[in-house]
């Protein structure tokens, strides 16, 4: 006969609704310009949401300023859009408010990392268990397209009519640089992918770091195209799979493997066995990521999916632990010692 | 107890200044002076003043650190005006602050550091101690402090330059004499602080006191002791406090009468990192506290814990408001409660880091863009920071709004007796959050207090989007012209209609006569004290301090109608004096004090006489 475990713990675990992706689209429209690359996204956020099992109440997104930013408005949750850069300042301090809510920062490339880039640094080497969604399109969209901290050398914009000569960064290597415990890179032309990265960062414990390539169909139209259309993508683009090694091209022909410190590609046919590098997420030695970080176009296909996901304790855990400590220690504080405090005299 | 003992001369109220070297435990040895006095018990308010730099160069002017210590048989408001006594523990400190000491007083000065270096570095091309003058002009008691406490430790196990840096407390030992001070409590405090990991040190420090004090009964030095007779006090328990201590503390009672967690975050910056520091100790009463990554982050991270329903608050100075301005434009137009303490120094940039002034009125009431008033609360002395900050969490809870708490840094670092409230006198400020039995609507309000109602992510039901763009009621995005109005409108009679709920204005005096003597904050005891005094020898003349200055009370316009001058003390250029005349058409007369100091009594006596007898 079954024995009924702990009846009284499964009485207090309040079914959850189903959720569909319909509960996360608000009535209110949205307007993004058609064809831009945030509906993907939107769309991709919706159908992860309701698989995460959350209730739909402890979900909140927070965003700062930009085209990307808009998007807490399209979700049928908690939403708070903040000011320009400072996401991460307020969702810090939501999550340390109550650690129970699944945060969301959805950031850009200006937001993030020009205006922000402080925030966001310390957001990541802080190790606090949020998800950050950059959606990086390499240009200043809200305010009428500028070259952005991401734009190649050359780009030709209103800002910069010579074409920008300022290097541009790397977001999934300034995630590594502030060792952050999960940094991911995937693209919004692919909805299974991003569906699958989105969750992966909600599971991961920890601070979630996730670089979009996303189009911005205005001003900076087909960015990503040399890494993601149809034509280039099989040879430009090496999707990630822990425990499998590192093959790319039509039909995986090919491989990367390491001559010393410097990957190399080869013909995965002739390659010897376990020639090709295995990809390996977990490493919390900096070579392997920053590897994967630096490679890319011209002369290596981008890789796509987790590039580093390590467990470290979270900022708030930590943070709760100290509070619990105290209290197991002290006591949870009193009018008499507030007021009293150490030393008090009397006068009659 | 007698008035008059033989031998001592009998003093109403006696200000000391400690002066010397940053590296030379001035601040300690005041803090003791303090804590003694606060248990005969006198009246007692102090002023720490201390260079910007962490170490200066030794025995240069700019490394001189002082401790100021006004102690009274009857109310004492103020850290004092000139110094009644001086030690001066080198040349540079008898430089800096000889000037502030009133003719005929004390000077305890320590011979040893009169070196021909030190004298250089002090700017004296020959030693003061030798020109005759000096002893005509003042009681000077030159000591070989350095030898007597090297002497008194000749048996003690220390290392020599260990033996040195007692020498504080020989000086200490030796006002304690001449003051009639016990030496018990500092012997107690030693013991408490060094017995147990340092007894070497502590046994020093307790022979190096007591030296000092017996120097006075066994020397045949021919100077008048003094005394200060208890002072008569409201009876109660009593602890000493700072501004900044209280501000803590008050922020700590808020989230307890409110039902929310406190959750400050603040980034290190002179003078208010104390709070932070204060706070961070207190992680039991469920406080939590974050050091962010710079100022702006430390507002925004209170207002993320505020928007989840905490009492988020930040403390800062005046380069931090500057960055804070942004996200205060934020916490109005989402009208989130928010507490923002700038503990004001002396400005433009950097400024006076360490010295005070009251020069940010005009940017917590206009220091953003856009149309966005807040509700402003003033403390007006070091205790008073807990009444302060308690009202200001009570604003913000209550109107859900971000409310500026302006102290300074004469408040912040300054201590005086508190008289502990029994917590029943605190009000429950609580305001629930929204019902989750009924539909939201993000902006609907309260029909009194104009506040909204506030759910917080994780209430079923109730999941919305709030922002920093314009929004109708409803909460929905709007770039109407009408909804742009509306909601302006709206956002500033709430603030406004703050001041229906207020008590009416604490007034010195008559409420109509010939001269009304305005302050805010920091400046209160000024005020209070020479109103008070000239009020005792028959003057005509009121004073009031204000709590609020944003809203202005109800009653000040009634008030400055009722005088036919109006005197507006205060550490800055006339920012009161612009607002009160901006906003009552009053021909006020504005006396700004703009030196990195606090008033003298005497200055707002003499200016107050000069009207009267005009």
């Amino acid at each position: 006969m079954d024995t009924p475990i702990q009846p009284s713990l499964a009485q207090n675990i309040p079914a959850l609704p189903e959720l569909s992706r319909k509960d996360f689209v608000p009535p209110n429209e949205v307007r993004w310009c058609p064809g831009c690359g945030d509906y993907a996204i939107l769309n991709s956020l919706q159908r992860t949401f309701p698989e995460l099992g959350v209730p739909r109440e402890n979900f909140a997104l927070i965003s700062g300023i930009g085209c990307s930013s808009r998007f807490p408005f399209y979700m049928n949750t908690y939403g708070f859009h903040t000011i320009h850069g400072r996401a991460p300042c307020v969702a810090t301090g939501v999550k340390i408010a109550n650690p129970d809510l699944s945060v969301w920062i959805i950031t850009g490339d200006g937001d993030g990392l020009s205006i922000g880039g402080n925030h966001l640094l310390h957001l990541l080497r802080r190790n606090i268990n949020i998800n950050v969604l950059l959606f990086n399109n390499r240009i200043y969209g809200l305010t009428k397209g500028q070259y952005s901290p991401t734009s190649p050398v050359g780009t030709k914009t209103k800002t910069s009519p010579s074409g920008s000569f300022e290097n541009p960064l790397n977001p999934v290597l300034f995630a590594l640089g502030a060792e952050a415990t999960f940094v991911a890179r995937t693209v919004d032309n692919n909805p299974k992918h991003m569906v699958e990265t989105f969750k992966a960062a909600h599971q991961h414990k920890g601070i979630s770091f996730v670089e979009i390539f996303q189009n911005c169909v205005i001003f900076n139209d087909a960015t990503w195209d040399s890494v993601y259309a149809k034509e280039n993508r099989d040879e430009q683009m090496l999707f990630l799979e822990t425990g499998k090694p590192l093959l790319f091209g039509k039909n995986k022909s090919k491989g990367i493997r390491l001559n010393g410190l410097t990957p190399e590609v080869i013909d995965a046919a002739s390659a010897a066995p376990g020639e090709i590098l295995v990809h390996q997420p977990g490493q919390a030695g900096p070579l392997y990521s920053h590897l994967l970080a630096t490679m890319g176009e011209p002369d290596f296909p981008t890789p796509m999916g987790i590039i580093r996901q390590i467990e470290k304790p979270t900022y708030e855990t930590l943070m709760h632990e100290q509070i619990a400590q105290a209290q197991a220690k002290r006591g949870t504080g009193t009018w008499q010692e507030l007021l009293h405090g150490n030393a008090t005299w009397t006068v009659a | 107890m007698s008035d008059s003992t033989p031998g001592f001369r009998e003093m109403k109220s006696v200000v000391i200044r400690f002066a010397g070297d940053s590296g030379d435990g001035m601040q300690i040895v005041g803090e003791r002076f303090t804590d003694t006095s606060v248990t005969v018990p006198n009246s007692i308010a102090t002023f720490p003043d201390y260079p910007a730099e962490i170490r200066a160069p030794v025995g240069t002017i700019g490394g001189v650190s002082a401790f100021q210590v006004h102690f009274g048989s009857s109310k004492v408001l103020t850290s004092g005006d000139a110094p009644d006594a001086l030690v001066a523990m080198n040349p540079a400190a008898l430089a800096v602050h000889l000037p502030d000491l009133v003719l005929g007083g004390l000077l305890v000065v320590n011979t040893a550091a009169f070196t021909e270096d030190n004298l250089k570095m002090a700017g004296f091309t020959s030693n003061p101690l030798d020109d005759p003058s000096l002893g005509e002009k003042y009681i000077l008691i030159a000591l070989n402090i350095t030898a007597l406490a090297l002497e008194a430790l000749k048996e003690s196990p220390l290392t020599n330059r260990e033996k040195l840096r007692c020498k504080n407390f020989l000086a200490l030992g030796f006002m304690f004499w001449v003051y009639s001070r016990p030496i018990e409590p500092t012997l107690d405090y030693i013991q408490g602080k060094w017995e147990a990991k340092l007894p070497d040190l502590a046994a020093a420090n307790a022979a190096v006191v007591k030296a000092g004090y017996f120097l006075g009964e066994t020397s045949e030095l021919t100077i008048e002791r003094y005394r200060v007779a208890r002072a008569v006090v409201e009876p109660g328990i009593y602890r000493k406090i700072s501004g900044n201590e209280a501000t803590a503390l008050g922020l700590i009672a808020a989230s307890r009468r409110s039902g929310r967690d406190l959750l400050f975050s603040g980034y290190p910056i002179t003078p208010a990192t104390s709070v932070l520091e204060t706070l961070a100790g207190y992680k039991h009463f469920g406080v939590t506290t974050v050091q962010a990554e710079d100022e702006i982050a430390a507002i925004g991270i209170a207002l993320g814990g505020s928007y989840t329903g905490k009492l988020g608050a930040t403390a800062t100075s005046g380069p931090g408001m500057c960055l804070k301005s942004e996200f205060i434009g934020l916490a109005i137009t989402t009208e989130l409660p928010l507490v923002i303490v700038n503990i004001q120094r002396g400005g433009p940039s950097t400024g006076l880091p360490t010295k005070t002034e009251q020069s940010d009125l005009l940017q917590a009431m206009y220091g953003r863009h856009g149309e966005s008033p807040l509700p402003i609360v003033a403390a007006n002395s070091p205790s008073d920071c807990f009444a302060a900050a308690f009202e200001a969490a009570r604003i913000a809870i209550q109107y859900s709004t971000p409310v500026i708490l302006l102290t300074d840094g004469y408040l912040a670092n300054g201590s005086e007796p508190w008289l502990v409230p029994n917590e029943s006198t605190l009000p429950d400020i609580s305001k629930p959050f929204a019902d989750e039995s009924k539909p939201y609507v993000a902006f609907a309000r309260d029909p009194h207090t104009l506040a909204r109602t506030h759910a917080i992510p994780g209430q079923p039901g109730l999941e919305h989007r709030i922002g920093g763009l314009e929004k109708n009621e409803k909460g929905a995005i709007s770039y109407d012209a009408e909804t742009h109005s509306l909601m302006t409108t709206l956002r500033a009679a709430k603030v406004a209609g703050i001041a229906k709920d207020l008590p009416p204005m604490n007034v010195i005096g008559e409420r109509n006569g010939k001269i009304l003597v305005l302050g805010w904050g920091g400046t209160h005891g000024a005020i209070t004290s020479a109103v008070a005094t000239l009020r005792s020898e028959g003057h005509a003349v009121s004073g009031s301090t204000l709590r609020h200055l944003n809203p202005l009370p109800a009653d000040l316009a009634d008030l400055l109608a009722g005088f036919e001058q109006v005197l507006i003390p205060e550490l800055n250029n006339g920012q009161l004096n612009v607002l009160i005349r901006a906003n009552y058409l009053v021909d006020t007369l504005s006396m700004p004090k703009v030196q990195g100091q606090p008033f003298k009594i005497s200055e707002i006596r003499a200016r107050i006489l000069e009207l009267l007898n005009a």
